[in-house]
């Protein structure tokens, strides 16, 4: 945990740091710009996927899958990101204590 | 403003302590890390068994934008030393676009959006993120609390608004199956990096 704390910690700053210092002609460009924009939503939808379906290294199907369809439906209809998540965990809530 | 990143400073401090992480280190996290879709990436990829190197090695990808918008601001901020110090670390998704949209309007005006913003979201953030922790602490059992739906609805809030084209939504979709496909045959957190290569294969070869 420590080291997770520490190294996201110094990496992070690292990459701030370093783009306000280095001459701005490197890295613009527009390749570097699209995949730039392209690795959060990778990432991002992978974190998504497995923090809803896996269970260690097991596909499961459970109160989660219903959490994450309410907010799935929540952003469609353009809601705020906390009434998504209220929303979400209510209704994951609702189905752990339904089917325990 | 204020409201949505402290729902998500909320939202990140009980997520932390829902993955295991204590109420400390989820606190340095937001002082320090001050990113956070890095914050959440750490802590969803630890809090489901994935070791400290693949969570920082899913963070810092993340943060790689961060980097870029740095590039972004210097010519703008021209800042030296400790001030430079201080100007890296706000410099985040807000504070940027912040600065941005003032771009009608000078450099003057994108200077003080940039440095309000980019302070102010960093209180807001790191007020949260206690009183998110600490509520999550008195819980007990997350899943009773839904907390663990909570996590992904809010990594899909976070990816939601930069689908906005067709291929952006389909990127999303075949990154989804490639991390859940992988996921019975490799170490947790693995199947995250992996969908990078998903983005550097499409983003170096488009246009």
């Amino acid at each position: 945990m420590w080291w997770g704390v520490i190294g996201t910690s110094v990496a992070a700053f690292g990459l701030k740091y370093l783009g306000h210092s280095i001459p701005h002609r490197y890295l613009e460009h527009p390749k570097i710009q699209k995949t730039n924009l392209l690795i959060p939503i990778t990432l991002l939808s992978a974190l998504v996927a497995v923090q809803t379906f896996a269970e260690k290294s097991k596909l499961v199907l459970d109160h989660r899958a219903a959490g994450l369809a309410i907010a799935a439906i929540a952003l469609k209809f353009r809601a705020p990101f906390p009434v998504v998540v209220i929303l979400a965990a209510i209704s994951s809530a609702a189905v752990f204590h339904f089917s325990s | 403003m204020s409201i949505t990143v402290g729902a998500y400073g909320i939202a990140f401090g009980a997520a932390s302590v829902a993955a295991g992480f204590s109420i400390l280190q989820t606190s340095l996290l937001s002082l320090l890390t001050f990113s956070g879709a890095s914050q959440f990436a750490l802590v969803g990829v630890m809090g489901s068994g994935g070791s400290a190197l693949s969570g920082i090695a899913t963070a810092t990808l993340l943060g790689f934008r961060n980097g870029l918008y740095g590039l972004r601001m210097s010519p703008l901020l021209k800042t030296r030393g400790p001030k430079r110090i201080l100007a890296a670390h706000v410099t985040i998704d807000e504070s940027t676009g912040v600065a941005l949209s003032q771009e009608g309007l000078g450099e003057q005006a994108m200077r003080s959006g940039f440095w309000l913003t980019g302070i102010g979201v960093f209180l807001f953030w790191n007020l949260f993120t206690i009183a998110g922790a600490l509520g999550a602490q008195s819980m007990g059992n997350p899943a009773a609390w839904g907390l663990d739906a909570a996590v992904p609805a809010a990594f899909l809030g976070l990816v939601w608004p930069r689908l906005t084209c067709l291929s952006d939504r389909f990127l999303s979709v075949a990154a989804m199956a490639l991390a859940l496909a992988l996921t019975p045959f490799v170490p947790a957190g693995i199947p995250i990096i992996a969908t990078a290569f998903l983005a550097l294969a499409i983003g170096l070869r488009r246009l």
